[in-house]
C-alpha cells in the first residue's frame, strides 16, 4: 500500500471533475474491494474520493413503473427494499447471495457494478497478470482455474466477474446512470462490463471519472417471478461457481417472455441472449430448457479445472426454469 | 494405579475465566502489547522457488521517510548456525523455497514498513526447482523416524498373501490436501533487546519452547530471553513450533537495541513461513474374512518434506492401532523438496490417516454386506495391536453403539443411492476417531497461599483459546480443596515454572497433574498451617503406567449428507461425535473443543484445499476468501457427546486430552455419507461438486 490521499465528496459535480482530473483519483463506496486491492498493492491511487455521502441513497420509484436506485444505496438496504422484494425479487435474492452480512452493509451499488473481475493471479503481484500489467501473459490460462470463465475468455484473460448482483441487474435489463465530466449518459447494464479481447485491463466501458450515480429498473411485471439461483462450494460467503438469474412469463402452455443471465462463467454477466431466443415461444418442458441451456453453452471452452462448470450451469438453470415453471403452472 | 483426584469444581460447567477480558478487548495478544516507540516489522520474501539472491536493491525502500534500516543477506545479525535450518534465517542467499525470508524492513510504522518491504526487488540466480509430490517419483526416502519420535515402518505377518487369500479386500488409493493451519489471530511477535537480554511477547503455544527454540539459534543463554503469551488466538499446531519470523522479530530487535519492534504475520505470508499439513498419498489395503474380520490392514503412505528441513507427518500410526489384524504393515515415504516447511496441524498423523482407513472400512462393509459399525465392532482389539500392551481404558465400540442410537442409525437405508428429498440425494455415514494420550515429564507448578487465603498457581503453560485458563483454575481447586474462586492462576511465562507446549492434546495432562502435584506436596508439607507467602514448587515425573499400558482416546462420527442431485453442491444437515476420551473436566469448554475439531474435519471433508501452483512453486489461494473454510451454513447441526470414562492410569485427574480427536474421522464419515447418498466414492479430499457432476 502506499500513501494516499482521501477527501470526501460535497457534491456529484465537483466529485467527477476531480476524479477526471487525476489520472491517479479513484472514488471510494464502500471500500471492500478497492481497500482490499490498495494492501495488495494491486491499485495504487494516490487521492480517494469518498462518494458515499452524496445524495445518492435513495430508491424511488420512477413515473414509468420502474425504480430508480441510488449509487450509494449499500447493498443490504438494497436487499431489503420493499419494492424491490416484492417486484424483482431476483435482485433481493443475488444481493443477499453475495459476500456476507458485514460486508453487504458497506457495499455500494455502484461499487458492486464496479468491483474487479477476480482471479488469485491478479490478487498476487508477484504473478505475471495481463489485467494487471498489460503484455506479462495470463497465469491462470494453464493455472488454478476452478473459478475461471468458459465463455467468452480470450488467451489474455479468463478471469469471471464475481458481483451476484449484476447478474441480476443483466436479467432485469437495467440501465446505469454515469454523470462524467461532459454530463450524463445511461448505459445498458448489459453493456457496462467488457469481455477481456485484447484489453482486459478494462473492465467497463466506463472512463476514468465518470461516475455511476444511479441503476434504474425498467418496470418489468413479468420480473415478480424471477429466481436467483447461486452454486457454491462454501455454502455461504463464497463466490459462484456458476449462478443464474432468470424470470419466466408463461401464456397459454407457451412461454411469451423470459430472461435469463448467468454468473460465475464469464468476464461479465453473461445475458444468455440463445438460450432465451429458442425459448420464446417453446412449451415450458424440461427438454427445451435443457436444449436452450445447451445452446448457450455451445461454444464454452472450459480450462484444466473447469470443465464441471459446462453440465453444472446447464442444470442449474434447467432447475431454475423448471421450478419457475412449476410456480406459474401451479 | 494412581488415585483420581475427587471432582467438586471439576465436571461443572463454569464460564470462560478469560471469557470477559476476550470479549471486552481487554486481553492483550502479542502485538497489542503496548510498548514505548515501537518499531515495525515488515517481511520480505523470495519470488523464486530455488536459487540464491544475486542482489538485492534496497536504495528505493530505505530512502522512504520512516525506514529505519533494510535487513538483508549481507547485512543481517549473524545467528548460529547447525540447529534448525528454518530458523536461521537471512545467513545466506540460498532460497529454498518461494515465500522464504530473504529480508525485512524495520521502520516507524507498519505501513511504512509494507510499502518499503514492496520496493526491495532481488536478482536471482534461477535453479530449476521441484516441487511435485507423487508416489511415481524414484528418489522418496525413508526417514529414519516419523513425528515425534515413531517408527517410520511396521510389519507384522505377511499383507499380500493375506490378500490373495482373503474373502473380501480392498485396494485403493485415497489422498489428503495440503492444509494451512489459519489460526485467527496470525503469528506476531514484539521483541525488545536490551541490557537485560530478549523478551518476546509471541503468539504461541509454548512459551518454554520458543526459548528454547530461539537461544541456541541467537547464541543467547535461555536464562536472558523471556517469553511471554497471556493469550493467544488459536494456533492448531502452528504455533507449537518456533517458525522464522520469531528470529526475524529478535534479529530486527538487536538491530534496534533498547527500542522494541513489531512484527504480524499477513495472512498470505502465513501460508509459506508458519508450517502446513503435508499433501498425504495413502495406499491403504484390506482384507476380511467372511465374517468381515480383518486378517490384513495396510497402510503405505507418501508425502512431502521440505528440502532444508524434515517433517515426517505420521499418517500410517492409526492404522497400526484401531483394529486387530493378524497380518499388518504401515510405511512412511517423502519427498524432499523446494516447497515450504511443513509442520504440525491438529492431530498430525491421525487427522489424515484416520481418512485412508476409514473410508476403506466403508468399503470394506459394503463388500462383505455388513453395517459399517458392525463391521468395526467386529474388529476390536483386547489388546493394543501396535505394542501389544492392554488399553488402558478404551471405548470405541461404546461410542459408536451410543453414536448409532442417538443418530438413529437404524433407520439408515442398506443400498446407497435411495433416499432423494426436494432434489438432494441424502444418505448417512460413520468413521471411528482415535487419538493417543501424550504426557512430558517434567513440567512443574507453584502453588502459593496469598494474604486474604487464597491461592496463587503459577505455572508457564500457553492458554490458546483452549479453555485452560477455567479448567487449571477448576483442577488447582480441587487438588487444593478450596473453591475456585479462590485461586488465582498465573500462566504464559517464561519466568513461571516451566511447561511444555498446548500441543499433542496434552496440555491438561501435563499442567494439570503438575498443579495437582504441587497441591499435594503444599498440603503434605504445610497441613493445616499453612501461612501467607508459604509456596512449593512441584516437577511431575514421569508416568509409571506409560509402559504398562497403551492409551488413546476413542471416538465414533456420525454425519448425514445430502447432495444436490442437479448441481452437486455438498450440504450436511447432521454432524454428531461421541467421544470416550477420559474425564471431562469442564463440559463448556470440552464441547467447545470437539465441536471445533469436528468443524475442522468438516472444513477438510468439503473445502480445503492448499492449491499449489507448480510453475512457482506456492499456494495460489493464500487468502480466507480463497482458501474456504466451513461457514454456519455448511452444516445444520454439530453435537458433541461423551461416555463417562474412569481411567487411573493417565493422570490424578484421569483425563486424556480432547483438543484433537474432534478433527479425526470427521471427513471420513462425510466422504462416507456422500457415498451412501450418491454411490459416488470419493478418495480425494475435498469432497466436492465437481465430483458429483456428469
Amino acid at each position: 500500500m502506499i500513501p494516499f490521499d482521501y477527501r470526501r465528496a460535497e457534491d456529484t459535480d465537483g466529485a467527477v471533475a476531480t476524479v477526471a482530473g487525476n489520472p491517479r483519483a479513484a472514488f471510494l463506496g464502500g471500500g471492500t474491494n478497492l481497500v482490499d486491492h490498495m494492501k495488495l498493492g494491486v491499485a495504487e491511487p494516490e487521492l480517494l474520493v469518498d462518494v458515499t455521502r452524496l445524495p445518492l441513497d435513495r430508491v424511488d420509484r420512477l413515473p414509468g413503473g420502474g425504480l430508480r436506485i441510488g449509487a450509494a444505496v449499500r447493498n443490504s438496504d438494497l436487499a431489503a427494499d420493499h419494492d424491490v422484494r416484492e417486484r424483482y425479487p431476483v435482485l433481493s435474492q443475488a444481493l443477499l447471495a453475495g459476500a456476507s452480512g458485514q460486508l453487504r452493509n458497506l457495499a455500494t451499488t455502484g461499487g458492486n457494478l464496479l468491483q474487479r473481475t477476480r482471479c488469485v493471479y491478479f490478487q498476487d503481484v508477484t504473478t505475471p497478470c495481463n489485467k494487471r500489467e498489460p503484455g506479462q501473459g495470463c497465469s491462470a490460462l494453464e493455472g488454478y482455474s476452478r473459478y475461471h470463465a468458459v465463455l467468452g475468455a480470450s488467451r489474455h484473460c479468463v478471469a469471471v466477474h464475481p458481483s451476484d448482483m449484476a447478474v441480476a441487474l443483466t436479467a432485469l435489463d437495467a440501465g446505469v446512470r454515469v454523470q462524467g465530466p461532459d454530463g450524463e449518459r445511461t448505459v445498458a447494464v448489459a453493456d457496462l462490463h467488457r469481455l477481456p479481447g485484447e484489453h482486459p485491463e478494462w473492465d467497463t466501458v466506463l472512463n476514468h471519472g465518470e461516475l455511476i450515480t444511479a441503476v434504474e429498473l425498467p418496470e418489468l411485471p413479468m420480473a415478480a417471478r424471477s429466481r436467483y439461483r447461486k452454486v457454491r462450494d462454501r455454502a455461504s460467503y463464497a463466490f459462484a461457481l456458476v449462478s443464474v438469474a432468470a424470470a419466466l412469463d408463461l401464456s397459454g402452455g407457451t412461454i411469451r417472455d423470459v430472461r435469463i443471465a448467468l454468473g460465475g462463467v464469464a468476464h461479465k454477466p453473461w445475458r444468455a441472449t440463445l438460450a432465451e431466443a429458442a425459448l420464446r415461444g417453446a412449451p415450458p418442458a424440461a427438454d427445451e430448457f435443457r436444449a436452450a441451456a445447451e445452446a448457450e453453452l455451445a461454444d464454452a471452452q472450459p480450462l484444466r479445472d473447469n470443465g464441471f462448470k459446462v453440465p453444472m450451469a446447464r442444470n442449474t438453470l434447467v432447475s431454475v426454469l423448471s421450478e419457475l415453471a412449476g410456480e406459474e403452472l401451479r | 494405579m494412581t488415585e483420581l483426584l475427587r471432582p467438586r469444581s471439576m465436571g461443572q460447567a463454569r464460564e470462560r475465566v478469560d471469557g470477559a477480558a476476550k470479549v471486552t478487548g481487554r486481553a492483550r495478544y502479542a502485538f497489542e502489547q503496548p510498548v514505548e516507540r515501537p518499531a515495525y516489522v515488515h517481511p520480505v520474501q523470495a519470488t523464486i522457488a530455488r536459487g540464491r539472491v544475486r542482489t538485492m536493491h534496497t536504495g528505493d525502500a530505505a530512502a522512504l521517510d520512516g525506514v529505519l534500516t533494510v535487513l538483508t543477506p549481507d547485512n543481517a545479525p549473524l545467528l548460529a548456525t547447525g540447529h534448525d535450518p528454518e530458523l536461521e534465517i537471512l545467513q545466506s542467499p540460498e532460497v529454498a523455497f518461494r515465500g522464504q525470508l530473504i529480508g525485512a524492513v524495520i521502520a516507524e510504522t507498519p505501513e511504512t514498513a509494507r510499502q518499503a518491504a514492496g520496493l526491495v526487488r532481488a536478482d536471482y540466480e534461477r535453479q530449476p526447482h521441484d516441487v511435485t509430490l507423487s508416489p511415481e517419483r524414484d528418489d522418496l526416502y525413508r526417514p529414519d523416524v516419523v513425528n515425534p519420535s515413531l517408527p517410520t515402518d511396521t510389519g507384522q505377518g505377511d499383507v499380500d498373501a493375506a490378500l490373495r487369500a482373503a474373502e473380501h479386500t480392498v485396494a485403493a488409493t485415497y489422498t489428503t490436501a495440503m492444509y494451512h493451519n489459519n489460526p485467527m489471530e496470525p503469528h506476531a511477535t514484539v521483541a525488545l533487546w536490551d541490557e537485560g537480554g530478549l523478551t518476546l511477547h509471541d503468539s504461541t503455544q509454548g512459551v518454554h519452547a520458543m526459548r528454547e527454540a530461539v537461544a541456541p539459534v541467537l547464541g543467547l543463554d535461555k536464562e536472558r530471553i523471556r517469553v511471554i503469551a497471556r493469550y493467544v488466538g488459536g494456533g492448531f499446531g502452528s504455533k507449537g513450533t518456533a517458525h522464522a519470523h520469531i528470529v526475524l522479530a529478535a534479529l530486527a530487535a538487536k538491530r534496534m537495541p533498547g527500542r522494541p519492534v513489531k512484527l504480524a504475520l499477513t495472512r498470505q505470508q502465513m501460508f509459506s513461513l508458519a508450517g502446513y499439513r503435508t499433501p498425504t498419498i495413502q495406499r491403504v489395503r484390506l482384507a476380511a474374512d467372511a465374517a468381515g474380520r480383518l486378517t490384513a490392514i495396510g497402510n503405505d503412505v507418501v508425502e512431502q518434506t521440505s528440502r532444508i528441513k524434515e517433517f515426517a507427518e505420521q499418517t500410517g500410526v492409526p492404522a497400526r492401532t484401531t483394529y486387530a489384524a493378524p497380518n499388518r504393515r504401515t510405511t512412511h515415504r517423502l519427498a524432499a523438496l523446494d516447497v515450504p516447511v511443513p509442520s504440525w496441524m491438529r492431530a498430525p498423523g491421525e487427522c489424515p490417516g484416520m481418512f485412508g482407513p476409514e473410508v476403506a472400512m466403508d468399503e470394506l462393509a459394503e463388500d462383505c454386506g455388513l453395517d459399517p459399525v458392525e463391521l468395526r465392532v467386529r474388529n476390536e482389539p483386547e489388546t493394543d495391536p501396535d505394542t501389544g500392551l492392554p488399553f488402558s481404558s478404551r471405548d470405541l465400540v461404546g461410542c459408536l453403539h451410543e453414536g448409532a442410537r442417538r443418530f438413529g442409525w437404524q433407520r439408515r437405508e442398506r443400498a446407497p443411492r435411495s433416499r432423494i428429498e426436494d432434489g438432494w440425494w441424502t444418505g448417512t455415514g460413520v468413521a471411528s476417531s482415535t487419538y493417543p494420550v501424550h504426557s512430558a515429564p517434567g513440567t512443574s507448578a507453584t502453588v502459593r497461599l496469598g494474604r486474604d487465603g487464597s491461592f496463587e498457581v503459577l505455572i508457564g503453560a500457553v492458554d490458546i483459546g483452549t479453555g485452560a485458563w477455567t479448567i487449571l483454575t477448576q483442577i488447582a481447586a480441587d487438588a487444593l480443596g478450596v473453591p475456585a474462586e479462590d485461586v488465582h492462576l498465573h500462566l504464559g511465562d517464561t519466568d513461571l515454572p516451566q511447561a511444555p507446549v498446548a500441543g499433542g492434546s496434552s496440555g491438561t495432562t501435563n499442567w494439570g497433574t503438575a498443579i495437582v502435584e504441587a497441591a499435594r506436596s503444599f498440603r503434605e508439607k504445610y497441613g493445616a498451617d499453612a501461612g501467607p507467602g508459604d509456596e512449593l514448587i512441584a516437577t511431575v515425573p514421569a508416568n509409571p503406567h506409560s509402559d504398562r499400558f497403551a492409551m488413546r482416546a476413542f471416538g465414533a462420527q456420525f454425519a448425514e449428507v445430502r447432495v444436490h442431485a442437479a448441481t452437486g453442491e455438498v450440504r450436511v444437515p447432521r454432524l454428531l461425535g461421541v467421544f470416550a476420551a477420559g474425564r471431562i473436566v469442564n463440559p463448556r469448554t470440552a464441547r467447545s473443543q470437539f465441536i471445533g475439531g469436528m468443524t475442522m474435519g468438516l472444513s477438510m471433508a468439503l473445502h480445503e484445499d492448499s492449491v499449489f501452483d507448480e510453475r512457482f512453486g506456492f499456494v495460489v489461494n493464500h487468502d480466507l476468501a480463497e482458501y474456504h473454510i466451513a461457514a454456519c451454513a455448511d452444516v445444520e447441526s454439530i453435537e458433541a457427546q461423551w461416555l463417562d470414562e474412569h481411567d487411573p492410569y493417565v493422570n490424578p485427574m484421569g483425563t486424556k486430552g480432547i483438543g484433537e480427536i474432534g478433527i479425526v474421522g470427521t471427513a471420513a464419515a462425510i466422504a462416507n455419507a456422500a457415498y451412501h447418498a450418491t454411490g459416488v466414492r470419493i478418495r480425494d479430499l475435498p469432497v466436492t461438486a465437481d465430483k458429483f457432476l456428469d
